[in-house]
């Protein structure tokens, strides 16, 4: 399959390229690492008149590291945060994430920002910038405005960006130094996309689990997020909460509620040897 | 030829010739042929599973440049399938016309100076088709009420048999009887290079000239001849390096007769590739197979028969010349494994369904054959209460017995088979794993090992394929050895390198019958204006035949070399040897060049009344054309969570024998492949339909190929038991690493819950299918 006719603009500015994306109205989507994209353009399950390359944008590029936060610019590729080319907030965990994203080559030119647009619910950066309280920078016709990724992803595909606004960072607070992590992630074969990921952290005294792949969007498990406090929870106590926060979300067959269990609690596991 | 290995080039690893060129990227495949003004074919196809097609009509704009059924009426719909009376006729024309089967079935042809210009006219083209009630489960359509493919059958079953021997009927009373369903899923066969196909009307010589991606050129130009209405000299085939087919590209399909079609109507060269989504649609599919299977025992053990029925979901047509048929034959066939299971009973169907046709995939019907048996034999082991191994020991044909016929009526020829099997249990540490299992596992995962044994029929012939009711008999291969004036020599052949070596093996056979150097041998294949006639490469023939063929054509060279030398040397040809590039006698020689040039271009110096040139045409079928019998045993070792189902395989072993090998590298190479094809099989690969036929796996994220980091490094141990039917005693083996891994990964994977009693019956065994299936058992409770 190839991708119906376009066009293809490359902006020298983030302003040029909002003013592409939005001005005229006309049919245009913004492009990146195309990672997913030009697949789905490929297939003709996705069009548009006009592609604006926001890839090379220093404005997507910058990183700033502040004692309580790290900026990671949109445009930053899996694979610069896998070579720990870029600071990482969450001592390793983000370096770790990027490196188990679908292949190297796919990991050269996916960006962050792009994963978190697409908001795919498999995805490894929705799962993983929930759980660290990420919020996102957002430039768009109406100027620039925040918002937590947490609000952003909406479901399936859908994200709170209205037409014309493009995620510009995210800003990302920092983990204490004795901060403990886990991650899990379960996927039919090296490179696919998750079919469930669970992410742990227990900072302090805040804990927060995140789930991945299990409903339309990663899921912030409030019930076991609490259970993880505990310093010594039992199994059974994990595995109850677990439950709990799995009975509210829709369509979870038998095989989906022993899977998401097994990756939460290996995730758990892994945060308590950590 | 410092090199010259001692004991000669037959048995030498000699690294591959055509190895450079493919590491380099300086290979030609389809894709990398440039005609001037060659333009690009896309198809649109049917996105309805089952419909009335009532019309297809061209744009306004570039209307000239689509091509429906309706222009191509005058190409002939070939008859397909075995030559039996009672095989459902489904003419399967190159564009849909009436009808559509399946979702992907080509419709119209569309023209463009590119693919993307080409798939742009597609979109213009509109289709009109009343949809129709689907089926995509070949037992639901043999049900009463079931959507019909085709109006003028009775059914949907493309043929029904029955395979018996010995006395079913005694069965009945066996002390143990044990009934399980098995399946193996449709699955696609994924070779690296997709299909592909250029096709031009040559002026200068007034002929066809096809560019095929094909395993088999010359059969191809037969079902073209045919279809085409042109006679066979006016078609050249051509098929440059072909990367992969694993029988995927060894039918005539619609896009390569449509393609060949308007070359005849346009002036300038077509093209089509095929894409990725296109093969998981358009290309064959494999597999496919549902057991409903009874095994009887006595108390003691020993497997006294196998009873029940095998379904072949066979997709919607038959593909040119021999269709799915023979997976039905093969899989009863073969049920009775390496075992000495005297009594069999297997009622088949092969059947017709809303889906993509099935072809052959390496190892055709025996991986699910192999699944079927070697899983039932753990079955009655557990239920018996001994270990698979032991119950194995107890029936496996034992090497005295050679030559054996099995109830299937296959003569195994040569073997030790139960040194085999040990070896493989040495090798996996039998006994490690079941201390280990005794321990238990600190990360809470279940560690499992299974065995599976395999035979594979290889080099089959005349009879094998006549029992077949084969429309094309593949008897015999040929080659055409010619010694050129400086003594380097050209080989051509019929079979076709797809990745198999034949550029090494077939030049160390010519070499070693020749005193040559592998090197000063080229083979030349795929190419019907220079090779002699012969059917391609499939079913684990290759080394038999053609090797076969190319021995014996170099044979007929080196006594006349012989006989020319012992004339310069004035001496009778028994006087002399050949070997090192010289024909010897005693301390006088002379070179083999020499003797070329003599024999080429100074014909005066040749013996009196010899006709020059040294060329020769011979063909080769083994004293045995049943086939000779490969066969080896795969042990596994599995590490499976219980909870998510996620299996990992820890180790993999082979204990295997392939009679005499040519080249002992590429013998490992092509199990490893092999493997790596049957583990995708056993844990992967799937193609599955919804309700409505619509197939559910279109590209690589929703199909999931194993990759480098799935596949482990296999540990292979050869031994040699030499054929007694063929040349040098080889059999063929291409296939085999494909046929045991679905059994033996199944095996592991039972074994690791096997005090739960779990039932795995089910490939690819996906986390879901593992995990549900130990919920299941663990719902149940514990048996024993």
């Amino acid at each position: 399959m190839k991708p119906a006719p376009f066009a293809y603009v490359r902006p020298a500015s983030l302003d040029d390229a909002l003013r592409l994306l939005s001005a005229d109205g006309g049919d245009a989507m913004p492009i990146a690492g195309g990672q997913s994209l030009v697949p789905l353009l490929a297939l003709r399950m996705s069009g548009a008149e006009r592609l604006v390359d926001i890839g090379r944008l220093e404005a997507l590029r910058q990183v700033a590291v502040t004692p309580s936060t790290v900026m990671i610019g949109a445009g930053i590729t899996h694979a610069e945060i896998e070579d720990g080319r870029v600071a990482d907030p969450a001592n390793g965990l983000m370096r770790r994430i990027a490196g188990g994203i679908a292949y190297r080559a796919i990991r050269n030119q996916g960006t962050i920002g792009g994963s978190v647009a697409l908001a795919d619910p498999a995805a490894d950066w929705p799962s993983c910038l929930i759980a660290l309280g990420a919020v996102a920078r957002i430039a768009g016709p109406g100027g620039e405005r925040t918002m937590p990724v947490e609000h952003l992803i909406e479901g399936v595909f859908a994200t709170a960006l209205a037409p014309g606004e493009l995620i510009v960072a995210f800003d990302i607070p920092r983990l204490a130094p004795s901060a403990r992590v886990g991650f899990a992630k379960v996927a039919r074969k090296t490179g696919a996309f998750a079919m469930s990921l669970a992410i742990v952290i227990l900072d302090g005294a805040e804990a927060r689990v995140v789930l991945g792949g299990a409903g339309t969007r990663p899921l912030v498990l409030a019930h076991t997020s609490a259970a993880v406090l505990a310093p010594n929870a039992a199994d059974a106590a994990l595995r109850d909460a677990i439950v709990r926060d799995l009975n509210a979300v829709d369509d979870l067959d038998a095989y989906a509620r022993r899977l998401h269990t097994a990756t939460v609690l290996r995730a758990i596991t892994e945060m308590r040897a950590s | 030829m410092s090199d010259h290995p001692a004991q000669g080039w037959i048995g030498a690893s000699v690294l591959r010739k055509e190895d450079a060129r493919h590491l380099l990227g300086l290979g030609s495949f389809i894709g990398d042929i440039r005609l001037p003004g060659m333009k690009d074919v896309a198809f649109l196809r049917s996105q309805v599973a089952h419909g009335i097609l009532k019309s297809v009509r061209k744009p306004e704009q570039g209307g000239e440049r689509v091509f429906t059924g309706k222009d191509l009426a005058w190409v002939k719909v070939l008859e397909a399938g075995p030559e039996l009376t009672n095989f459902g006729s489904s003419p399967y024309p190159a564009l849909a016309e009436g009808k559509v089967r399946y979702a992907g079935q080509t419709i119209a042809a569309c023209i463009g100076a590119n693919r993307a210009h080409a798939e742009d006219l597609s979109e213009l083209v509109e289709l009109d088709i009343d949809p129709l009630r689907a089926v995509t489960d070949c037992r639901e359509a043999m049900r009463p009420g079931a959507p019909k493919l085709f109006d003028h059958w009775a059914d949907n079953a493309f043929i029904r048999a029955s395979v018996n021997e010995g006395d079913p009927g005694a069965l009945k009373s066996a002390p143990v009887r044990v009934s399980r369903q098995f399946r193996m899923n449709r699955q696609a066969t994924v070779h690296l290079e997709g299909r592909g196909i250029i096709a031009h009307f040559d002026r200068r010589n007034d002929e066809l000239i096809i560019y095929l991606s094909s395993q088999g050129p010359h059969v191809m130009r037969l079902g073209l001849a045919q279809a085409l209405g042109l006679p066979e000299h006016k078609i050249r085939v051509i098929a440059p390096d072909v990367g992969g087919g694993f029988g995927g590209k060894n039918r005539l399909m619609p896009e390569d007769i449509a393609v060949a079609a308007i070359a005849m109507e346009v002036p300038h060269p077509v093209r089509w590739l095929e894409d990725r989504r296109e093969h998981f649609i358009g290309s064959v599919h494999a597999r496919d197979h549902f057991y409903d299977l009874t095994a009887s025992a006595d108390e003691k053990g020993n497997l006294i028969g196998i009873e029940g029925s095998v379904y072949i979901d066979a997709g919607a047509y038959s593909l040119w010349p021999t269709g799915s048929f023979m997976e039905a034959s093969m899989a009863s066939r073969n049920l009775t494994g390496p075992y000495r299971i005297r009594h069999l009973a297997i009622d088949t169907f092969t059947v017709a369904t809303n889906k993509t046709p099935m072809g052959p995939y390496r190892g055709v019907a025996r991986p699910g054959a192999t699944f079927a048996i070697e899983r039932m034999v753990d079955e009655v082991a557990r239920e018996i209460g001994v270990e698979p191994i032991e119950l194995r020991r107890r029936n496996i044909v034992g090497a005295a017995e050679m030559p054996y016929r099995t109830a299937g009526g296959m003569v195994l020829d040569t073997g030790d088979y139960h040194a085999s099997l040990e070896e493989a249990v040495r090798l996996v540490d039998f006994d490690g794993v079941r201390t280990r299992q005794a321990r238990g596992e600190k990360d809470g995962r279940a560690v499992g090992v299974g065995f599976a044994f395999y035979t594979e029929q290889s080099g089959h012939g005349t009879k094998e394929w006549m029992k077949r009711k084969s429309r094309v008999v593949p008897g015999y291969e040929s080659a055409r050895v010619q010694m050129l004036p400086d003594g380097s020599v050209l080989v051509h052949v019929g079979v076709q390198n797809h990745g198999q070596g034949h550029e090494t093996t077939l030049a160390q056979i010519a070499a070693q019958e020749l005193g040559l150097h592998p090197d000063q041998v080229s083979i030349r294949y795929g190419d019907t204006a220079t090779s002699p006639f012969g059917f391609g490469s499939f079913a684990s023939r290759s080394i038999v035949f053609a090797g076969g063929a190319v021995a014996t054509s170099a044979r007929v060279i080196a006594e006349k070399v012989k006989r020319i030398g012992a004339h310069l040397l004035q001496t009778d040809i028994a006087s002399v040897r050949l070997e090192d590039g010289t024909v010897t006698a005693g301390v006088r020689s002379v070179s083999v060049a020499e003797i070329a040039h003599a024999a080429n271009v100074r014909q005066e110096l040749l013996p009196e009344g010899m006709p020059p040139l040294l060329e020769n045409v011979s063909t080769y079928e083994p004293t045995e054309t049943g086939g000779v019998f490969s066969f080896g045993t795969h042990a596994v070792i599995v590490a499976v969570d219980p909870e998510t189902g996620v299996a990992e395989i820890e180790k993999y072993v082979v204990t295997e024998d392939c009679g005499t090998m040519i080249n002992p590298m590429i013998v490992e190479g092509q199990v490893q492949g092999g493997i790596a094809q049957g583990i995708g099989t056993a844990l992967f690969e799937e193609i599955p339909y919804s309700g409505d036929g619509q197939p559910l796996a279109t590209t690589f994220a929703d199909y999931m190929m194993p990759c480098a980091t799935e596949i482990p490094t296999v540990e292979i141990a050869h031994t040699v038991t030499p054929a007694q039917a063929t040349e040098y005693g080889v059999k063929g083996m291409g296939e085999g690493g494909a046929i045991a891994p679905p059994a033996a990964v199944a095996n592991a994977i039972a074994d690791a819950f096997r005090t739960l009693g779990v039932r795995i019956s089910e490939t690819p065994l996906t986390p879901r299918r593992v995990s549900d299936a130990v919920a299941e058992a663990r719902a149940k409770g514990a048996p024993r």
